[in-house]
């Protein structure tokens, strides 16, 4: 071809193949993947649900990469994913990065074909350095590609209200806390301690979801088994906690206050609730939300042993036009350095064990949870973690589940009609 | 010599064809704008939602199975539909009816010689023009179990805290109240227009007769622009059959039931729309949602065909 022709030409069919798979709503055509010139100013975005505190990350890698642009864009978790699910399906408006979190993952990671194989650009060289589950996590159904790269794990502990465990005649130091509930029975009989000290205006905790969550974390298996398959009608761990959640609202020890609702929030100002189950990350929520209550919160451990809430993983959809970039930036924001520093700033705690036993987070406090060791403790949780297979309806089956418990807390069911409309629901989940 | 005649033939011929042209072409062009958008936007989806419920089709996998009236025959098998249908049904009588007795008894109020007439008329807009989702964040906070202020009003008299969202009638009075908010100044302001065009003599004659000022709505007013009724009607209850936006909003800032679009954790509230959109966009089972949509679209034209029938009875009586 002569160079001239060549000119007009290339350009040409570009614009000719892009109105095509514009036109036919995702014909799916493999643009992407072209290296930038050096020099050239590139765009990426970040879709993230809630804040990670990526911020000040971005601020670092600019230096370093100063042709890099950087734009966040957060959505509230249910939407985020949802969203995420539609923009792979319609081939349009995925960010150049995308956080998934855990109940999604497996969802996502069906899908081979709809995001780059991170292996593509050298970020196996990480594995060594990973929990090997959350590394698992991250790899394609068949295992042969590696689609997300994991920021943090959700390894679980308890925070509860000092000045109203005070109140109510409870302990209020931490090893005496964690000493008062080594299992979810004895969470339960505190409770009842509580309630019968009459504290004007709170609820041992503020509902049974989340609790419902943390419970069923802990089992070696939880929703489903290996193969994929629900389990939550044979798996008597499922059943258990069920139970438990429910005698809190019988025994009307919950504020009946879904997590990330406003009233929620409003709750949390107001101190309506003395517990609440603490994965890692939820450290940043709360003193986000009870700005007002620094000092008066504290973390003991968990009832019931160890488990993993939650966590997320950084993938890259086979949308985006830079993903040598957004690989690069992933490397970056998931670095041990990094992981670290977001932790400290946070909460979110690192998947990189590694710097479980670093001196740095093993000594780090922090002074809005009245100088709780929260690096130890959460050292000590992600350490004694029993990782659990997730399936690919994990987040659908937690809804169906929740709303179970919900017409329990609302009055409308007895506890075993609410469980025989779950398995309904659950046997319709395809 | 006989070229000249033949060529002005010619072209009065061409003129003619031109014309003809003109008289049964154009008025094709100038509605293809709004045809060429109608069958995009309107036609082909509806046409391509058909084509989508006849099959087993998820967002999640490329292919999709061809299974006929399956989707169909679950749905109408399926209790949570019927109950969203029962949902949509009494949020949309509960928020219709008592919307068009203000609305009219609004109108009636400003239908006279008034200071600041425009200032009122405006803000029987405004809450038209607020963003829905504010709409629906302010009343749920009115309406919170714990720290609402409609609560606590009622604490006055003695009243226990009322869970507005968990109950099936009180989540439905909620929800009706903020549809009321938004779209009965509206409507009182298009029933404003029509009592502006009733002749302004048979009130005055009315009034020499010592008729009362009720009196007058009901006997002068009413008959005069039940047109505009019916026509008010028709169009809020389309409006009542597609409620989404306020139950969903509804749920997420309320403790009821924030996860996913269930409409409360007992699907109180959900209503067809929002199940449509359960279905579609959280789990992702477009062949299910589409059948939805579809039973959804006769729904509404059953309901609008009943009261196009009412509409001309109601003509035929004025007439």
């Amino acid at each position: 071809m002569p160079p001239r022709l060549h000119r007009v030409a290339v350009p040409l069919l570009t614009a000719c193949l892009l109105t095509l798979a514009t036109a036919c709503g995702g014909g799916g055509g493999d643009t992407a993947g072209t290296a930038a010139k050096p020099g050239e100013k590139i765009k990426l975005t970040v879709g993230l649900f809630g804040d990670f505190g990526f911020k000040p990350l971005y601020e670092e890698y600019r230096k370093t990469h100063p042709n890099i642009e950087i734009t966040e864009n957060v959505t509230q978790f249910n939407d985020h994913h949802n969203n995420l699910v539609k923009r792979l399906a319609t081939n349009a408006g995925a960010d150049d990065i995308e956080a998934v979190e855990v109940g999604y993952i497996s969802t996502f990671t069906a899908q081979p074909a709809k995001f780059y194989d991170l292996k593509q650009y050298g970020l196996d060289k990480r594995q060594g350095e990973y929990l090997d589950w959350k590394w698992q996590q991250g790899l394609s159904k068949q295992g042969g590609q590696l689609l997300g790269l994991g920021t943090d794990v959700g390894g679980l502990a308890m925070c509860y209200r000092k000045d109203l465990f005070a109140k109510a005649g409870l302990p209020t130091d931490r090893t005496e806390v964690a000493a008062l509930w080594p299992t979810w029975e004895k969470y339960i009989e505190t409770g009842r301690k509580f309630a019968a000290a009459g504290v004007a205006g709170a609820k041992f905790v503020d509902s049974p979801g989340e609790i419902f969550r943390a419970m069923v974390n802990q089992a070696p298996t939880g929703l489903y088994d290996d193969q994929d398959q629900i389990i939550v009608g044979s798996n008597p761990a499922v059943k258990q906690a069920w139970d438990l959640s429910n005698q809190l609202t019988s025994e009307k020890l919950t504020a009946k206050l879904a997590a990330f609702t406003p009233p929620w929030n409003t709750g949390f100002a107001k101190g309506s609730f003395a517990t609440i189950i603490c994965p890692a990350w939820m450290t940043g929520f709360i003193q986000e939300q009870a700005k007002d209550a620094a000092g008066k919160w504290d973390i003991a451990t968990v009832p019931g042993g160890s488990g993993n809430s939650g966590g997320s993983h950084l993938m890259i959809p086979r949308q985006s036009k830079h993903p040598k970039e957004a690989a690069e930036l992933i490397d970056f924001l998931t670095s041990k350095e990094n992981q670290a520093k977001v932790f400290k700033e946070e909460g979110t705690f690192p998947s990189i064990p590694a710097l479980y036993d670093d001196p740095s987070i093993q000594s780090f406090t922090k002074p809005f949870f009245g100088d709780a060791p929260i690096g130890k403790i959460y050292s000590a949780a992600a350490k004694a973690l029993k990782p659990q297979h997730l399936g690919p309806k994990e987040a659908e089956v937690r809804v169906a589940i929740g709303n179970g418990l919900g017409r329990v807390e609302q009055g409308k069911q007895t506890p075993d009609q609410a469980w025989a409309q779950v398995l309904e629901d659950v046997k319709k989940i395809k | 010599m006989s070229s000249l005649p033949l060529a002005v033939a010619r072209r009065r011929h061409r003129r003619g064809v031109r014309h003809t042209l003109d008289v049964r072409v154009s008025p094709y062009a100038y509605v293809a704008p709004f045809l060429l958008l109608f069958c995009a936007f309107g036609l082909f989806p509806l046409a391509y939602t058909a084509w989508v419920s006849l099959h087993d089709w998820t967002l999640l996998s490329d292919e999709h199975a061809f299974v006929g009236a399956a989707n169909y025959a679950t749905l109408l098998a399926d209790g949570y539909f019927w109950n969203a249908v029962f949902n949509t049904l009494s949020i949309g009588v509960l928020s219709t009816a008592p919307q068009l007795v203000l609305a009219i008894w609004l109108a009636h109020l400003l239908n006279r010689p008034l200071r600041f007439q425009t200032l009122f008329r405006v803000s029987l807009l405004l809450p038209n023009v607020t963003s829905v989702v504010a709409v629906v964040v302010i009343f749920s906070q009115l309406f919170g179990r714990d720290f609402g202020l409609i609560n606590w009003v009622l604490s006055w008299f003695g009243a226990g805290a009322v869970d507005w969202a968990a109950g099936t009638a009180t989540s439905h009075v909620a929800l009706s109240t903020m549809i009321m908010w938004r779209w009965t100044g509206y409507n009182a302001l298009i029933f404003l227009a029509a009592m502006q065009a009733v002749p302004r003599e048979l009130y005055e004659a009315a009034t020499l007769d010592g008729a009362s000022g009720f009196t007058q709505l009901r006997r002068i007013t009413l008959p005069m622009i039940r047109p505009t009724i019916v026509f008010v009607v028709v169009v809020s209850t389309i409006g009542a059959m597609q409620i989404i936006a306020e139950p969903l909003l509804f749920s997420a800032s309320t403790g009821a039931g924030g996860v996913g679009a269930s409409g409360g954790p007992d699907r109180q509230y959900q209503t067809l729309a929002l199940f449509v959109y359960e279905q579609g966009f959280t789990k992702f089972d477009f062949g299910y949602a589409a059948a939805a949509s579809w039973l959804m679209f006769v729904a509404v034209v059953l309901v609008a065909g009943i009261n196009y029938l009412i509409t001309r009875r109601m003509r035929g009586g004025l007439a």
